[in-house]
């Protein structure tokens, strides 16, 4: 026994150290925590931690697999971070690495910022998927395999060089499970009546089931997840939770590893379910609105990986919703501006190249001074780029990519989670400032989900909206003499006609001006308005060491792997500090004191130092390393420690 | 859309206080007249008149409006007015645009605007030729016409807007002229109370670029022959006598004199507008002088239903069906789970 627990070893932390006798196996952790468990059949590890990554064909189920374990693993109480990664292409080439979709998922007893750099689990359903993730694998971890998908054909395929990939001498570090996983599943439905290919499509159940066995997750879940999904078509629904007990009976019956637990998480008290960033921001809009007791309004057109939002927010017609699928980006936000003038909460969503072609009536609303919100989800680029990918490349577009002096104050998400908060914060702003509001997120936060603790109606504050309340001697271009901010009057509203539109208008009355210094004093108030801003917006937070060596900067969708790197070095003796920023333009009002606090800073960001260069134009007096990454992947938090260190030692 | 019969506006109430800079004898001086002439008959309240436009010289005219207004930017009048209309269907919207805005730089939100049949009213202003940028070539001007950038006679095939309405599924089309003031207002009132998206095309004069370009057609010596106006369940003739007339000669339209070769009056094609085959609206769109006259008023008036009410209904419906009543019901819905202390 003792030589068997040893070789899965690769699925502890480093800093666990384990002995064992024939009944009672005790697995330590080095700060002098342990769990004792006794080894009846089945021994049970206890683990922190732990990432799985699903991976195969783009048409095997991968992200429902993973989107099952995620939340299966989230209502047991475990933290969870997850991460799809799949290709532009619905469906690749079958067989080729091109073609391979995956889902990471990181859980833990404790929380989990990211979903994790490296894996514990692979699961991989053909030789492409193997070959695309296993240097992705940590040394020791176990890597299960579909014995039948390796076939001289798909080894062909996936360009591997070995003629038989799973002999290879590569593979003497990990654990690998041969499953003949096709086979099990067909025999497993053999009575079913179903045809072949419905029966080869719920494979990836048994390799959930033998992930649910490994980790002793209920299958309960996911059963009832089939029976609602497909509760006209009960054989169906049959089929797949058949499947899923075979493979979880399969591995019971091999006892091919033993079993491992994470417990719940510990972690706040209250109400939690799990969201992506994607239905966060829509929910956020539905927050904003309700709170702004305003009419929402969505004018969109699909762009990946900002579809998501559109979607739901279609769904939630029975909300209320005006949802506008448009013919394209530009009408999207022409019909939300047209939506704004009338008195609607409006926004419109997209990404990157989407955002080119929304810049010119992004002045247009700049100019009219009505509020909007432009979600823009990053992706890779440029043009179309890496549609599937994530990247924080899109900054200076946000803040700069328009004609003329148009100022638009720019804010960003952090996490999955408070995409939610920040689509509150953007459409506040937007509404009490009378001004079109971009908010960033990107294609990781978008697609990743993590569980959330639900921030109810009454948790928000209220959002005021700036209605003209007279009838009559109305000025479309008055403003409040602290925060520049104008009044809006709508049509319906007797007594307040009046015309405003793209050309230049003049001070107060807003009748169309060529006047030269009138054109001078309408650019200062519109950028004095923005600048004003930050006097409501939250002071930047420092987490970590005062006194640290170093301060990391960071903006944006990367705060998880930073956090965790940062958190990571100071239990490991080093004293970092973190600067997350969630708004961006106009910077917080502190954050020239927070600079100056240190004597290194390092800006961390997934583009080639967009907001390092920001720094610098902003804050010229200090001196910025960087650290930039543009492989459409997020930062590891092993590259980002190794840096920090370095940077520490110079 | 309120009505409210106690109203009494005069034309004049419409009329903003901003100076009109558009060309003297302009074309489009004459439109925003007819316009404030139909507002002020119409019954919506003021306040309810929404004027939007793109870019050109006749996307100016919101400003020249005492009602609401947006000029917004090239090309994207329609789904400006779209996002006006949908945000709040109680409005009467009234969409002014060019040739190039609506069918150069604004060519698919015209035709989606149109597919969708958003209740809202498309005045198309017409001249054939860029006046504000002075002088270029449109997607309607005639081939072989000399413009800035067509020095050497120009190549580029135009369209005609009727016949791009009706391949968008256009289910209201109608033409006016920019000197037949009256017309154009009765125009401009049955779009209003029709229900969908409702195109006028209105051929406007450009006094400097393109001057003179529909005269061979609506001058006085020459307009009772070469134009006829199409008025539903009326028969279609036209003529200084009113002798002419269109008659159907296998499929195609001929021009038929009553009283000679044995034709009489029950000849003669009937007009219906409401038809919902668009066949023959078709026919009468593209009817281009020498052989056949220009029809002018309400070619097509198809009722259907509009993008506008659609939304509405459905919203209705599901809402009152939904669960979710309120944000946290939506919140709270769902694999939820309680962490203790």
């Amino acid at each position: 026994m003792l030589q068997k627990i040893e070789k899965y070893l690769g699925l502890m932390p480093k800093n666990f150290t384990f002995t064992a006798n024939d009944n009672v196996c005790i697995i330590k952790k080095k700060q002098n925590k342990f769990s004792k468990i006794i080894m009846d059949k089945k021994p049970i590890i206890e683990l922190d931690e732990v990432v799985i990554k699903f991976s195969g064909d783009s048409g095997d189920g991968m992200q429902l697999t993973g989107t099952q374990f995620s939340n299966t693993s989230a209502l047991i109480g475990n933290d969870v971070s997850t991460f799809p990664d799949y290709p532009a292409e619905i469906r690749a080439p079958q067989g080729t690495v091109g073609g391979v979709s995956g889902f990471q998922l990181h859980f833990g007893t404790k929380q989990v910022f990211t979903p994790g750099d490296y894996a514990d689990v692979l699961v991989a359903m053909n030789p492409a998927a193997l070959k695309a993730n296993m240097h992705w694998v940590k040394p020791g971890g176990t890597i299960i395999v579909d014995t039948d998908s390796f076939t001289p054909k798909n080894i062909e395929k996936a360009g591997c060089t070995e003629a038989d990939p799973l002999k290879s001498s590569k593979f003497g570090d990990f654990n690998i499970i041969e499953a003949p996983i096709t086979t099990l599943t067909k025999e497993s439905l053999k009575d079913s009546g179903l045809d072949n290919k419905s029966i080869v499509r719920s494979k990836n159940m048994f390799a959930l089931g033998v992930v649910y066995w490994i980790f002793t997750r209920p299958l309960e879940y996911t059963e009832k997840f089939f029976d609602y999904k497909f509760s006209k078509k009960p054989e169906i629904a049959e089929a797949n939770k058949t499947v899923l007990r075979a493979g979880y009976n399969y591995a019971n019956t091999i006892e091919a590893m033993p079993s491992y637990r994470v417990n719940p998480a510990r972690i706040e008290k209250g109400t939690y379910r799990n969201i992506s960033g994607n239905v966060a921001t829509a929910w956020g809009f539905l927050a904003a609105a309700e709170k702004a007791n305003m009419p929402l309004f969505i004018g969109s057109y699909p762009i990946t990986p900002a579809t998501e939002i559109l979607q739901e927010l279609e769904s939630r017609r029975d909300m209320g919703v005006k949802a506008f699928q448009a013919e394209d980006e530009i009408a999207g936000i022409v019909s939300a501006i047209g939506a704004s003038f009338t008195g609607n909460m409006a926004i419109t969503t997209t990404s990157g190249p989407g955002l080119a072609l929304k810049a010119e009536a992004i002045g247009l609303a700049v100019i009219t001074e009505l509020p909007l919100v432009i979600v823009n989800v990053q992706r890779g680029g440029p043009s179309t780029g890496l549609p599937t990918k994530t990247e924080q490349s899109d900054l200076f577009q946000a803040l700069y990519g328009r004609n003329g002096e148009a100022p638009v104050p720019v804010i960003a998400a952090s996490t999955p989670s408070n995409c939610y908060n920040y689509a509150f914060e953007a459409s506040k702003i937007a509404l009490e400032h009378m001004t079109p509001v971009i908010l960033l997120t990107d294609g990781f936060l978008a697609n990743g989900s993590e569980p959330w603790k639900i921030v109810g109606a009454n948790q928000l504050p209220e959002i005021k909206p700036r209605f003209y309340k007279g009838q009559g001697n109305y000025m479309p271009y008055a403003r409040d003499p602290e925060t520049f901010v104008r009044e809006w009057a709508v049509p319906g509203m007797p007594g307040n006609e009046h015309r405003i539109g793209g050309l230049e208008k003049m001070d107060l009355t807003g009748t169309v001006s060529y006047v030269p210094v009138n054109h001078q004093v309408m650019t200062d108030k519109r950028e004095e308005k923005i600048n004003r801003i930050v006097n409501v917006i939250p002071l930047q937070k420092i987490e970590g060491d005062t006194d640290a060596d170093v301060l990391v900067i960071g903006w944006g969708g990367t705060y998880g792997h930073l956090i965790s790197a940062v958190t990571e070095l100071r239990e490991e003796g080093h004293k970092v500090a973190l600067a997350h920023f969630n708004y961006i333009r106009p910077l917080p009002s502190n954050t020239e004191d927070i600079l100056k606090q240190y004597k290194k800073r390092i800006v961390c960001e997934l583009n080639l130092g967009q907001f390092a260069k920001y720094l610098r134009m902003n804050y010229p007096q200090y001196n910025y390393a960087q650290y930039n990454k543009v492989q459409g992947l997020p930062f590891t938090v092993v590259e980002l420690k190794e840096t920090i260190i370095k940077l520490i030692n110079e | 859309m309120a009505q409210v019969d106690t109203l009494q506006y005069t034309p004049k109430d419409f009329k903003s206080d901003q100076e009109v800079r558009w060309c003297a004898g302009c074309g489009d001086i004459a439109i925003l007249n007819a316009v404030q002439k139909a507002m002020a008959q119409l019954g919506h309240k003021k306040e309810d008149y929404a004027v939007i436009s793109g870019i050109g010289c006749s996307s100016r005219f919101p400003y020249y409006m005492n009602t609401y207004g947006f000029h917004g930017i090239h090309g994207r009048a329609g789904a400006l007015a779209s996002g006006v209309k949908i945000a709040n269907p109680k409005l009467s919207v009234w969409q002014i645009t060019g040739d190039g805005d609506a069918m150069a730089i604004g060519g698919n939100h015209f035709i989606h605007e149109i597919r969708r049949n958003v209740d809202l009213n498309i005045l198309l202003f017409n001249n054939q030729i860029y006046g504000l940028t002075k002088g270029q070539y449109s997607p309607t001007s005639k081939l072989g016409q000399n413009t800035k950038t067509s020095p050497y006679g120009n190549i580029d095939n135009p369209f005609n807007p009727g016949e791009l309405v009706i391949g968008s599924q256009g289910k209201f089309f109608a033409r006016a002229v920019d000197v037949f003031i009256d017309q154009a207002v009765e125009i401009f009132k049955i779009a209003d109370q029709f229900k969908g998206t409702s195109v006028i095309e209105i051929l406007q004069n450009c006094v400097i670029f393109n001057n003179g370009v529909y005269e061979h057609l609506t001058s006085k010596e020459f307009r009772e022959e070469r134009l006829i106006n199409l008025e539903h369940g009326k028969p279609m003739v036209f003529g200084a006598n009113k002798n002419k007339g269109l008659k159907i000669n296998g499929f195609n339209l001929e021009v038929v004199t009553i009283g000679e070769n044995g034709i009489t009056l029950d000849d003669i094609l009937v007009h219906d507008a409401h038809n919902p085959d668009p066949t023959l609206h078709l026919k009468l769109i593209n009817m281009q002088y020498p052989q056949y006259p220009v029809a002018l008023g309400v070619i097509r008036a198809v009722e259907a239903p509009t993008y506008n009410d659609l939304m509405d209904q459905q919203i209705a419906t599901v809402t009152a069906k939904s669960r979710y009543k309120k944000l946290d019901d939506l919140l709270f819905s769902g694999n939820t789970w309680e962490v203790k202390e």
